[in-house]
């Protein structure tokens, strides 16, 4: 805990001129992410989970898939609704929050956002069409509004991350003698080089998570002697999403780490507590970093060059290489990296154990503690998920536009900010209790509801 | 000319905003409205059942509104969020008050946990629509300021001008839900639902109508501007043209005829806003900023413009098929009364 004040005091100190409430404001933003990214998680990846079971019932004829997908579509529908109204909310706060940031780059970046609002408005149509649609449009029509949902999810997101990836490397203008934005290139700034390590790193992540969290819900079915075909779907169908993504995600995060390290050396080093430059730098695994230094883990010689560089001698610029103003918060962004990677690596050895057993056994592993270990993985990957972000965006700091203007200079000067941050936090508190009462009650109906009912017939948020 | 183009759009998505979710926040204003548990629980049911498949998509509009806005005009946006950040943050908690209730009340265990849901679902309808017109306000009076400090974060919006537009906006949207559910009545063929919502179609179109022409006295001593932006020129064509067809469609809700005055309440509320835009141009922060000088660089507003003439020839055909899956009744939740006995509804 302690170090987590300091990195809370330590953010603190870097704020300063722009507005006496600067923390609160970011932590005001960071908290509304927080809430909203796993949501956006079941946007871009369940409905592919979903149309995928929906194709394998087409195929086989078998109705316990049909079921799955449909009770599938009616989580998809209560997380779509919930993410429309915390969506909304980030919407304001850029503006509400970083008045002078969207006044001056809005038009750099704002493209992407107009790509993510349109796609937006076509996944809230066509989810809308494939959950009101089951036994009412065509197989074969609402199939393809299925695969529709997916592809704008995947489209809307992709925007947005194209929108981060420019924060954090900005480019696609040219600045005036007095700083002002000339010449605006919108499709560069859109394909930004922070873009693709990014997508593909959020969008396996929005795997792991989707997966991890579904594949949990039916192992704790399976540990309460829940084990009919409908519960050995939906516990197979998530586990194998997460097999794939997890170890693929170890590589695509070496990617992504090599990356910072070209564009963002100051985030690299604070990721890994490096304080000099140092020529054959060494990789600390594990260990908590506090008053300034690692303490504990596992130091494995000219690792650090290696794994940035692919070159054992190479030099990797430390924290000291910029002035005690431009480093970021070096707490959070170490210790949230060490929390993402170690439960990335934890995820991709679970992943790897079921499909061994799928393999050599052809089947489930026998051991409960398999299934024990699949409940855990669902909040632990959210854990990770969140703490990737916290390495992205507070390694960033203290810039909100990378080395063009300070996190400080974007802030509004509104007053209200403690009382709109307190408001925040108990509605969230109120939406997600209601989220997880709305999906406990679903999940205790029987699922041969499924085969009666329309799937309209579950209560939406207005 | 980019910039009109742009403004144009930004305006025509605010029109769609304020009329299909506008018509969502005044069905709220219809439950909060609709009597006790037992004679408000089919007003309640139909309610339900007519928002349930739509409000998504109605709801995005708003999100297109605030991306183009940022994206097409970002030097009048950051004035703007830095002004009237208090009614936009409440209108914003609204939004989710809103949904949490609406979902959760056909939950309650007893019937006061069901009022009081119902309560919070229907004043979080009344209060963001409200929050929504007295920023509209603050701007059309002039109240926001650009490129320096910001303006009054209270006084801004709670001068007579704001208060006046954010009432007419809770009067406006209970006008066009009422009409609009008068009309999906008729369609599920329930006849005393027909004659409570054109009732209230009717009673809410006159409320409106009043309010407008004692606001426009209110506008002339608070606001002058924005007075005579709206009584000249092509502001006033259209403000004549808003009273000509909210007539027409009185009469047409009066003989009955709700399908049709469907368009025209939409058209009536649509006009309104285009005219209060025409008649403040070319300023988009009155006495601070034109459309011309917030707009961003040509390269911006042409790749947004062109983003949107793409996505909406995918999007309207894709909409038009949402709706007309739904007026048809082939989408939705079958008709369930709301209220009568708290556990009735499941």
């Amino acid at each position: 805990m302690s170090h987590l004040l300091h990195g809370l005091s330590l953010a603190g100190a870097l704020g300063g001129s722009g507005s006496e409430y600067l923390l609160e404001a970011r932590q005001m933003q960071a908290l509304s992410l927080a809430v909203h990214i796993p949501l956006v998680c079941f946007g871009i990846a369940f409905p592919a989970m979903v149309v995928f079971t929906e194709w394998l019932g087409m195929r086989t004829g078998d109705p316990v898939y049909r079921r799955l997908a449909k009770r599938w579509s009616k989580v998809m529908l209560i997380l779509f609704a919930i993410g429309v109204v915390t969506g909304t909310i980030l919407s304001f706060e850029l503006g509400l929050l970083w008045p002078h940031f969207m006044e001056r780059w809005g038009e750099v970046f704002g493209f992407a956002f107009a790509i993510e609002g349109l796609a937006f408005f076509a996944e809230a149509i066509f989810i809308t069409i494939y959950i009101y649609g089951w036994d009412r449009l065509s197989p074969r029509a609402h199939f393809r509004t299925g695969m529709a949902v997916a592809v704008a999810g995947v489209l809307g997101s992709t925007s947005v991350i194209a929108v981060n990836g420019w924060m954090n490397n900005p480019q696609g203008f040219d600045l005036g003698a007095n700083g002002e934005v000339t010449d605006v290139r919108p499709f560069e700034a859109l394909f930004n080089p922070n873009l693709w390590h990014e997508e593909v790193h959020m969008y396996m992540a929005a795997f792991i998570v989707a997966g991890a969290l579904v594949a949990g819900v039916y192992a704790y079915a399976w540990l309460k002697g829940r084990r009919d075909r409908h519960h050995r779907a939906g516990l197979i169908i998530p586990l194998a999403v997460l097999a794939l993504a997890a170890p693929a995600q170890l590589v695509i995060g070496d990617w992504a780490a090599r990356t910072v390290a070209e564009e963002q050396p100051t985030k690299l080093a604070a990721m890994e507590g490096l304080d000099h430059t140092t020529e054959g730098a060494d990789l600390t695994l594990g260990g908590v970093y506090y008053d300034g230094s690692v303490h504990g883990g596992v130091s494995i010689p000219d690792g650090l060059s290696l794994l940035a560089d692919h070159d054992p001698n190479a030099t990797i610029e430390g924290l000291d290489a910029v002035t005690a103003d431009d480093r970021p918060p070096v707490g959070w962004v170490r210790n949230a990296f060490q929390i993402m990677v170690g439960i990335g690596t934890a995820l991709a050895a679970l992943g790897l154990w079921f499909l061994w057993s799928r393999w050599r056994r052809g089947g489930l592993p026998g051991t409960r503690w398999f299934y024990r270990a699949v409940v855990a993985a669902g909040p632990l990957a959210v854990v990770a998920l969140i703490a990737g972000w916290i390495v992205t965006e507070v390694g960033r700091q203290p810039w909100i536009v990378y080395e063009l203007m300070r996190t400080k200079d974007a802030v509004t000067g509104a007053e209200g900010i403690p009382v709109g941050y307190a408001t925040l936090v108990v509605v969230y508190l109120g939406l997600y209790s209601v989220a997880l009462f709305m999906l406990r009650r679903l999940a205790r109906q029987p699922i041969e509801v499924e085969e009666r009912q329309g799937a309209g017939d579950v209560e939406v948020l207005p | 000319m980019l910039a009109d183009l742009a403004a144009a759009v930004l305006v025509l998505a605010l029109s769609a905003y304020a009329v299909l979710g506008g018509a969502d926040f005044g069905a709220g204003f219809w439950d909060l409205t609709a009597g006790g548990a037992k004679r408000g629980a089919r007003l309640r049911g139909q309610i339900k059942v007519s928002m349930g498949p739509v409000w998504e998509a109605n709801h995005v509009w708003l999100i297109v509104v605030l991306v183009v806005m940022w994206t097409c005009f970002p030097k009048a946006f950051g004035p703007l969020m830095e002004t009237v950040y208090v009614p936009l943050f409440l209108a914003a908690v609204g939004i989710i008050l809103r949904g949490t209730a609406f979902a959760l009340r056909g939950e309650a265990a007893t019937i006061s946990e069901a009022r009081a849901l119902g309560a919070m679902f229907a004043l979080s309808s009344v209060l963001t629509p409200f929050f929504f017109g007295c920023a509209i306000g603050a701007v059309a009076s002039g109240q926001v300021p650009a490129g320096g400090d910001p303006g009054d974060p209270i006084g801004a919006w709670t001068n007579a001008t704001s208060l006046m537009i954010g009432c007419l906006a809770v009067a406006t949207s209970a006008y066009l839900a009422a009409v609009f559910l008068a009309a999906d009545s008729e369609r599920a063929e329930m006849s005393d639902l027909v004659a409570a919502f054109r009732a209230r179609a009717l009673g809410a179109a006159l409320v409106t109508g009043a309010l407008a022409i004692g606001g426009l006295a209110v506008v002339n001593s608070d606001a002058p501007a924005l007075y005579d932006g709206l009584t000249s020129g092509a502001g006033f064509a259209m403000v004549l043209a808003s009273a000509v067809v909210g007539v027409i469609t009185i009469g047409l809700v009066w003989t009955g005829r709700f399908e049709l005055a469907r368009y025209t309440s939409a058209l009536a509320v649509g006009t309104v806003i285009v005219g209060w835009v025409l008649g403040q141009r070319p300023d988009f922060l009155p006495g601070a900023l034109s459309f011309e000088d917030a707009a961003a660089g040509d390269s911006t507003l042409i790749a947004t413009l062109i983003a949107l003439v793409l996505a909406l020839a995918i999007i309207v055909p894709s909409l038009f098929w949402l709706f007309r899956l739904t007026l048809a009744g082939r989408l939705g939740d079958k008709f369930k009364p709301i209220g009568a006995d708290p556990k009735g509804e499941r």
